[in-house]
This record gives C-alpha cells, sequence and structure tokens, in this order.
C-alpha cells in the first residue's frame, strides 16, 4: 500500500500535496495497490477533495498535543501509521516540512529515504527505479531504491495537478498515536507573522535582479526604479548578498528565493546555474551584461550587451516619458 | 558552551555542470571543491555563539583526505578544531553518514555526545538529502529543529526561528540539541590571510568513519545534466541604444509595459 502525507489548510490539501498526489497515485496504480493518505492534526480533511484525486482511505491523526507542529511527533505518528497498515510506500510533497517529518519517520523506521523525485518506475521485484533532482534542480540522479519500507518525495513543481480518471469515496479513520514527552521536545512555541511589505519575490510578476556586476548598494537604486515603472520587485544574486549590498531575503537560486514572473530582468549577473535554478519559473528572461560570452546570455530570451549603469537608467528614463 | 558545525566537501560548479566520462561525478578538475552556503553558516554561527558565551568551537566532515580543505576553510574562519572521518571519496548515503558521524561526536566524548549546540545546513548543496541532521539527532537521542534562519541561546536553552509563509515558527528547545540552518541566518566573516596561513599547518586528526546504513538502500546509478534551452538569446542592441527593442518587447511581448 502507497501512504502519503498530505498538508493540508483548512482540510483542503495545498499546492505541493495535490502536486505529490498526482505523483502518488500513479505509484499505486504501478503497483496495483490502494493509495491512502495520512492528514495530521489541524481541521478535518475534505474528503471529496481528497477523493477526487484518487485516495482511498483517509488516516487522520489526532492527538490532544498535536495542537502546534511538532516534527518528531509528527515523524513518529507517520512511522505508526505507516506501521499499521503495512505501507509499503510512503510518499510525501516537496516542502520543508514534508522532508523533516519524512525524515523523523526514516529514523523510526531505519528505511532509506529518496527526496526530490521526478520520475519513478516500479521494478517487478517491487525496487524502483527513480530519477530525482540533486544541486535544486541542475542535475539529475538515475537511481535503485530498494526496501520493505521506501520513503519518497516529489520534487516541487515537477508533477502537475491532475484529478484521478475516476474519482473514490474514500473512508475516514481517525487514529491517535501513541506518544511520548520526547516526542514533544520540540513544538511550535509561537508563530509571528511577518509584516508582509512589498510584492514577495516568488509572486512577483516582473523580477528585476542585481549581482556582482551593480557594483555597490547604492547603484541598486537605478533597478528598484525599474522595478517600480514595471509593477515589479527587485532580487539579486548571491554574490551581491556575500558583498553586503543586499539582504539575504533578496536571494535568487538554490538556497535563495525560486521566482516565477512573466519576465527576469537579469542585471550583471553572470548565470551561474544555482542562481538560474532560482529562475526556472520565468516566463521570459532578459539579461543586461557587459560581457557578450556570458552564460546568462546564452539561458536568457534576450540580451543587451553593455554597462548597466548605463543601460538601465536609460530604460527608466523612456518608461517615464511615455508615461 | 561547546559547538560542532558538520560540513560536506562539494564541488564547484559555474556556469553549467560537466561531469565525468563515467557520470559518476560532477568534473571538478577546473573549478575545484567548496561548502555549501548553508554549512558556511553554520560554520558561522558556531563560531559566534562560542564567541559570545565562551567554549570552543569545532568543525567536522566525513569524506576523502581532500576535504580538510573545507575543515582549513572552518578554521581560517576562527574555528578552534577539526576532525576529518576520512573514507576513499565514494558517495556515503545519508544513514551511514549519520551513523559515521554519530559515532565520531561520540569519539570526541569518550563514549558520550560532548557538544552542547551541534549545527548542521538544511539540506546539503549537492544531494539535498534533508536526513543527516535528524538521524544524527535520532543515535543520539538529542532533539532537533530543521531550517533554521535565527538562533539565540539563553540559559541552556535555545530559541530558534524558522521561517514559514506568511512568518516565522519560533521553537524554545532544550541543549543539547541538534540544530540545522538555513543561509541567511548569519553573515559568514572572511578569513584573514593571516589566519588561512595559520589554519594550512594546523593539526587535523584524522578517524576511520564506521557506519552501517541499515535495511534498503539508495543507489546512484548514474548522474545526468538535464537538457537546457541554450538557443541563443536575442541580442537587442549594445548600450543605451538598445533601449527602443527593450521597451518594445516589454510592451508587445511580455505586455508589462
Ligand atoms: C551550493 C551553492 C549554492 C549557491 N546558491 C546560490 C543562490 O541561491 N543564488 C545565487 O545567485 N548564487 C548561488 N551560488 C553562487 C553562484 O555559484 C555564483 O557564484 C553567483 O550566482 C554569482 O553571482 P553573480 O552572477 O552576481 O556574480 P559574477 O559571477 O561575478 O558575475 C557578475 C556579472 O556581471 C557582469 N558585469 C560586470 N560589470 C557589469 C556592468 N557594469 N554592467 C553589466 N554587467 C556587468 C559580468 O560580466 C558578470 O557576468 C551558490 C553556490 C553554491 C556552491
Ligand atoms: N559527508 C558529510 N560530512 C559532514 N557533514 C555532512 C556530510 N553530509 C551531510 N552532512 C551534513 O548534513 C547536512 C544535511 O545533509 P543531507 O542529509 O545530505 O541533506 C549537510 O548540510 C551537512 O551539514
Amino acid at each position: 500500500m502507497t501512504l502519503a502525507l498530505v498538508e493540508h489548510e483548512n482540510g483542503f490539501p495545498d499546492e505541493l500535496s495535490l502536486e505529490m498526489l498526482t505523483m502518488a497515485r500513479d505509484l499505486a496504480a504501478q503497483e496495483g495497490e490502494d493509495l491512502e493518505a495520512v492528514v495530521i492534526a489541524g481541521e478535518e480533511p475534505v474528503t471529496e477533495e481528497l477523493g477526487a484525486h484518487g485516495v482511498e482511505t483517509i488516516h487522520r491523526v489526532t492527538h490532544e498535543r498535536l495542537d502546534a507542529y511538532a516534527p518528531e511527533a509528527w515523524g513518529e505518528s507517520l512511522a505508526q501509521v505507516a506501521r499499521e497498515t503495512n505501507a509499503g510506500t510512503i510518499v510525501g510533497p516537496g516542502s520543508d516540512r514534508s522532508h523533516e517529518v519524512l525524515a523523523h519517520a526514516g529514523a523510526v523506521l531505519d528505511a532509506p529515504m529518496a527526496t526530490n523525485c521526478v520520475d519513478l518506475e516500479v521494478d517487478p521485484g517491487g525496487s524502483y527505479e527513480l530519477t530525482r533532482q540533486r544541486w535544486g534542480g541542475s542535475l539529475l540522479e538515475h537511481a535503485h531504491l530498494e526496501g520493505d519500507v521506501k520513503l519518497v518525495t516529489a520534487a516541487e513543481h515537477e508533477y502537475s495537478i491532475e484529478a484521478a480518471a475516476e474519482p473514490a469515496d474514500p473512508t475516514t479513520e481517525t487514529m491517535t498515536p501513541s506518544l511520548e514527552d520526547a516526542h514533544f521536545r520540540v513544538q511550535v512555541d509561537r508563530v509571528e507573522t511577518g509584516t508582509g511589505e512589498g510584492i514577495p519575490l516568488g509572486e512577483a510578476r516582473v523580477v528585476v535582479g542585481g549581482g556582482r556586476g551593480v557594483g555597490g548598494p547604492e547603484n541598486f537604486d537605478q533597478l528598484e526604479e525599474l522595478a517600480d515603472l514595471l509593477g515589479g520587485t527587485v532580487g539579486s544574486s548571491r554574490a551581491a548578498v556575500n558583498e553586503g549590498w543586499r539582504p539575504h531575503d533578496d536571494q535568487i537560486g538554490q538556497t535563495g528565493a525560486k521566482i516565477s514572473p512573466d519576465i527576469y530582468v537579469a542585471c550583471g549577473i553572470s548565470g551561474a546555474v544555482q542562481h538560474m535554478v532560482g529562475c526556472k519559473g520565468s516566463e521570459r528572461t532578459l539579461a543586461i551584461n557587459t560581457d557578450p560570452e556570458a552564460a546568462i546570455i546564452q539561458k536568457a530570451d534576450w540580451a543587451v550587451v553593455g554597462d548597466l549603469h548605463e543601460v538601465v537608467p536609460a530604460l527608466n528614463e523612456a518608461i517615464r516619458e511615455r508615461q | 558552551m561547546h559547538v560542532l558545525a558538520c560540513i560536506k566537501r562539494v564541488p564547484n560548479t559555474g556556469a553549467s555542470i560537466v561531469l565525468t566520462d563515467d557520470e559518476q561525478h560532477i568534473d571538478a578538475s577546473n573549478l575545484g571543491f567548496t561548502m555549501s552556503p548553508h554549512e558556511e553558516c553554520a560554520v558561522e554561527e558556531a563560531i559566534q555563539l562560542t564567541e559570545d558565551h565562551g567554549g570552543s568551537s569545532h568543525v567536522l566532515t566525513l569524506g576523502p583526505s581532500e576535504a580538510d580543505e573545507q575543515l582549513r576553510t572552518g578554521l581560517a574562519m576562527q574555528a578552534d578544531e577539526a576532525t576529518l572521518l576520512e573514507t576513499d571519496g565514494e558517495e556515503w548515503g545519508p544513514r551511514a553518514t549519520a551513523a559515521a558521524i554519530a559515532r565520531g561526536i561520540e569519539h570526541q566524548g569518550d563514549g558520550e555526545n560532548p557538544f552542547d549546540v551541534l549545527l548542521f545546513g538544511n539540506e546539503s548543496a549537492d544531494t539535498a538529502n534533508y536526513q543527516v541532521g535528524v538521524h544524527v539527532a535520532k543515535r543520539l537521542g538529542l532533539p532537533c529543529v530543521t531550517g533554521i534562519k535565527s538562533l539565540e541561546i539563553e540559559d541552556g536553552t535555545a530559541i530558534a526561528g524558522r521561517e514559514v509563509s506568511g512568518g516565522e515558527e519560533i521553537y524554545r528547545v532544550d541543549l543539547p540539541a541538534v540544530i540545522t540552518v538555513k543561509e541567511g541566518i548569519n553573515e559568514p566573516r572572511y578569513a584573514s590571510m593571516r589566519a588561512k596561513m595559520r589554519a594550512r599547518n594546523q593539526e587535523i586528526p584524522t578517524l576511520e568513519p564506521a557506519g552501517e546504513s541499515g535495511p534498503g538502500t539508495l543507489e546512484k546509478i548514474r548522474l545526468e545534466a538535464p537538457q537546457t534551452d541554450d538557443s541563443e538569446a536575442e541580442i537587442l542592441g549594445e548600450g543605451p541604444e538598445a533601449v527602443p527593442d527593450v521597451i518594445e518587447v516589454l510592451e508587445s511581448e511580455v505586455e508589462v509595459l
């Protein structure tokens, strides 16, 4: 049986969980088994929604101490459901929280885990031939996963959200795990809400990125102006963050934000793979760079070869004149 | 306070990833090796904690003998000590790595974990298994918080913050604890030339790692650099004279003007 960890908000699976259900349903079909879901704590899951995505049984985990998120308790609960249901595979979405919970469950069950999968084929013997991301998606690994219990996660935004060809009518089984104090050594104490200023990078329709070529913190003013004129927001490369010109929150890439704007304007950025994996979701890219050989020029749709300190102000002025 | 930072030697990559002919590794002959930004921050955090609270900072890696280069980077940043768990350079999975690191840690304390804070990256730069920190914690019986971007220590308790959509989750955890961090928690320092020189000659104890990885396996078959769209960009022009063409594409193709 295939057991999917579903993260939800008000009972509805979140985006990454829906993507994961596409992968999990395919896996269950290849194994000729049922797809079952685990929902830990929180509101009652909306059964129709999970049924529409092919879930046959919902295991709802409730416990008086599980109100606030506690990673070890979640991992232990997931492991207990897996044991009780004799699950051969535990599937999770590609979120930080799911990776954490599955890592705990994997430690409890002493089972191997393949993170960020993009393709899974079941062998006749029951092991998996899989493809997973390395380097934040800049590299793929073909691997073989084998074990009585296997854990896998679906890479972010690699599977599309698809309803099952035939919706299921899931039954819900409530279970209360047996948990000890030690499982609650780590639990969310409180949540501080952010200030929510400006457009978050991940949601911006236009992103103007600045790299080492910008040359200093004050020169980002021109980029800010361009972003304002286009209704977008400013991001940066790691080099600009390391120089102390921008806060880390602005960083785009493997260890920064992932963006998916209609256009990414990359100014003074060379196009290193770890930067570019953060921009994979961009519809179009315009590069402004003095070096016609820069990798970003190969990777962009349009390029201006030139000094950004001349090009950007001229562009800003031309846009202002039109308004 | 005794603080440990675990780091991993990984190839540098640059503008494109080149594989070795057998498709088993990244060809690092041009660009050399580095450590993940998350782990650079783990080292910085270890040093800052001992600067603020006294005690000593320690960096540890499991890797080939050449991984002493990354340990020396940590020493040059002002970590006090380093340990190499020396392998033949083949990849160890996260479970075997965690088992070996847990043993290495106990070895440092004559059979018991001697560290108050054990720092890891949230995920490794190359394989991103999201497991080594959690498994080390499990083996040592310690609590573990992951993905931390702010950390304070008060009277033996860690107050750790993790970014979530719309805000920050705050955890309070009694030490000793495993804490995995993300880039952004601090700004790693640059090592001075003098510190680099000194680190070059510092003695690094080497241990032979032992780690089994339980039932089941995840085995690499080969690596593949994914196809990228390398159709050349359309060059709109040179310098400010390209501006009218830029306006044109922004207006008619992207429709943001
Ligand atoms: C594990 C790991 C994770 C990483 N994660 C990230 C990440 O999340 N995000 C990230 O960005 N990087 C990341 N990096 C770093 C990455 O490899 C590069 O070092 C970094 O992206 C380079 O930044 P840059 O392009 O601004 O600088 P450079 O590579 O120095 O490029 C500067 C560019 O500016 C151009 N230029 C110079 N002057 C001008 C001018 N006046 N006008 C126009 N153009 C000019 C130059 O021609 C050059 O192309 C990571 C590295 C590792 C090892
Ligand atoms: N070979 C290693 N030596 C030391 N630390 C490691 C090693 N591999 C992983 N780690 C640590 O564990 C973290 C998580 O790794 P991973 O589980 O592979 O994502 C990394 O960021 C490192 O801090």
